[in-house]
């Protein structure tokens, strides 16, 4: 019942047809407002399908990028249990950045335009990554922090209105509980460790906070997560046409205090410091206050056009242009074989 | 989309049975060069977990498709044929006409 991957796109589909526009326009908002999934061949506005593009690509190239700072401890994890669990998860996260691109084709674009579009700088991998990963605690750090961060953004994306979108992240769903389990279980073994440990756990905390609250969930889109009101305005707008298509849910700040309430206990048990002096209960809201992330917070979590933001993309390229010879060893070897799939053209 | 060159990286539509018992699922899509690329790539994209017992891949292009609103007649039939389900007729817990003469 599953519309393949690789369809013509509707809008070719539907030029022959010449349905009226405004009744597929109908058709479209009356399958959003009663929850139902939008699909490949469906109709749908083109503001729709570029928002999916845009937001599906730089998911997918958040997944190949965040591979990079874990993937750096790879060959010196502490053990080889750990070095097992780190393999597994630096796979997870190939695997969901090829489960997005597949998503994204199916909206018409092919994979090696976003990935010239990520090498080229028109599209962007998530700041988050921009960062560098000092020392072992920090691969404890990212997964229990971002990858904290990510689950809570991303479970509502498993009801995403897109189909193949809100399927691919319920695969990814499933396997973001295990990566932010094992980074808690690391960051534990450190905290009931030596003094030293301890202390490089508080340090990883301390660099990884801002990256996972600040640029997880995106600029700010409320006045009371800290925007000024034309900011916020403009974030909110975007925000509200995302939820009004069912692509998102949540406001950035929504998601953004969810992530706070949850971590501020695990923090607690950790006997690890969250480095926010504002962190208190709000007894009046039911929930924590934190530091607002202001566009000045924002903007300095960034890291834009640092040294290690240069350094992903080119790491990235170069990994794609070493692997050239692999792609045509394959093509070549398609080529000669005499399966009918590999010779059909 | 990219023409189908010969050998070319392709789509290939993923069609995986998690247990025994099970039809096989459409799980998702992978690019590869050819069907032997294609299955390793879907083993190593939707199998890392639990013991699949059985793993197809299909070139997307060689799927033929239809969906209702392109195609309605196709799709049409069930909805004004209620006398292909069960429940068009009267349960048999309930009892005939002779059954109610009797009481």
């Amino acid at each position: 019942m599953t519309a393949p991957t690789t369809t013509p796109t509707p809008a070719t589909v539907d030029a022959a047809a010449a349905p009226d526009e405004d009744e597929l326009l109908a058709h479209f908002d009356a399958l959003i407002a009663g929850g139902e999934t939008i699909e490949p061949r469906d109709w749908m506005p083109d503001g729709y399908r570029r928002m999916l593009v845009r937001q599906i690509a730089q998911h997918a190239h958040s997944e190949i990028i965040g591979m990079q700072p874990e993937g750096a401890w790879l060959t010196r994890a502490p053990s080889l249990h750990r070095k097992s669990v780190l393999l597994a998860k630096v796979q997870d996260e190939a695997g969901h950045g090829l489960y997005l691109y597949s998503a994204a084709e199916t909206l018409g674009v092919d994979r090696a335009d976003l990935l010239d579009a990520l090498h080229h700088g028109r599209q962007r991998a998530s700041a988050t990554f921009n960062h560098p990963a000092l020392t072992w605690a920090d691969t404890g750090a990212i997964a229990w922090l971002t990858d904290g961060a990510a689950v809570i953004n991303q479970a509502p994306l498993c009801r995403t209105s897109y189909g193949p979108y809100a399927r691919a992240m319920r695969r990814v769903c499933q396997e973001e509980a295990f990566h932010v389990r094992q980074g808690y279980d690391l960051m534990r073994a450190l905290c009931e460790g030596t003094r030293e440990q301890k202390e490089m756990a508080q340090d990883a905390v301390n660099r990884w906070w801002l990256p996972a609250v600040a640029l997880m969930f995106g600029p700010p889109d409320t006045e009371a997560g800290g925007a000024d009101a034309r900011t916020a305005a403009l974030g909110a707008a975007v925000s509200r046409r995302a939820m009004a298509w069912g692509i998102k849910r949540h406001t950035n700040d929504e998601l953004r205090q969810r992530f706070v309430d949850t971590c501020v206990p695990q923090a607690e048990r950790l006997g690890l410091t969250l480095p926010d002096p504002a962190i208190r209960w709000n007894e009046e809201r039911g929930h924590y206050d934190f530091t607002p992330v202001d566009w000045d917070t924002y903007r300095t979590a960034l890291g834009d056009d640092t040294h290690w933001a240069r350094g992903r993309i080119a790491h990235r390229l170069a990994a794609h242009e070493d692997g050239a010879w692999v792609r045509e060893a394959a093509v070549a070897y398609a080529a000669r074989t005499d399966e009918p799939a590999g010779a059909a053209a | 989309m990219s023409a189908a060159r010969e050998g070319a990286p392709a789509s290939w539509e993923v069609f995986l049975r998690a247990r025994r018992g099970l039809a096989h699922q459409h799980v998702g899509s992978v690019r590869a060069a050819g069907p032997d690329a294609a299955l390793a790539a879907a083993r190593d994209l939707y199998a890392r977990r639990g013991e699949p017992l059985s793993l197809w891949v299909v070139r997307s292009d060689a799927l033929h498709t239809a969906s209702p609103d392109e195609r309605d007649p196709y799709f049409a039939g069930a909805r004004h044929k209620p006398y292909r389900y069960p429940e068009h007729y009267a349960p048999l817990t309930e009892k005939g006409p002779e059954g109610e003469h009797h009481e």
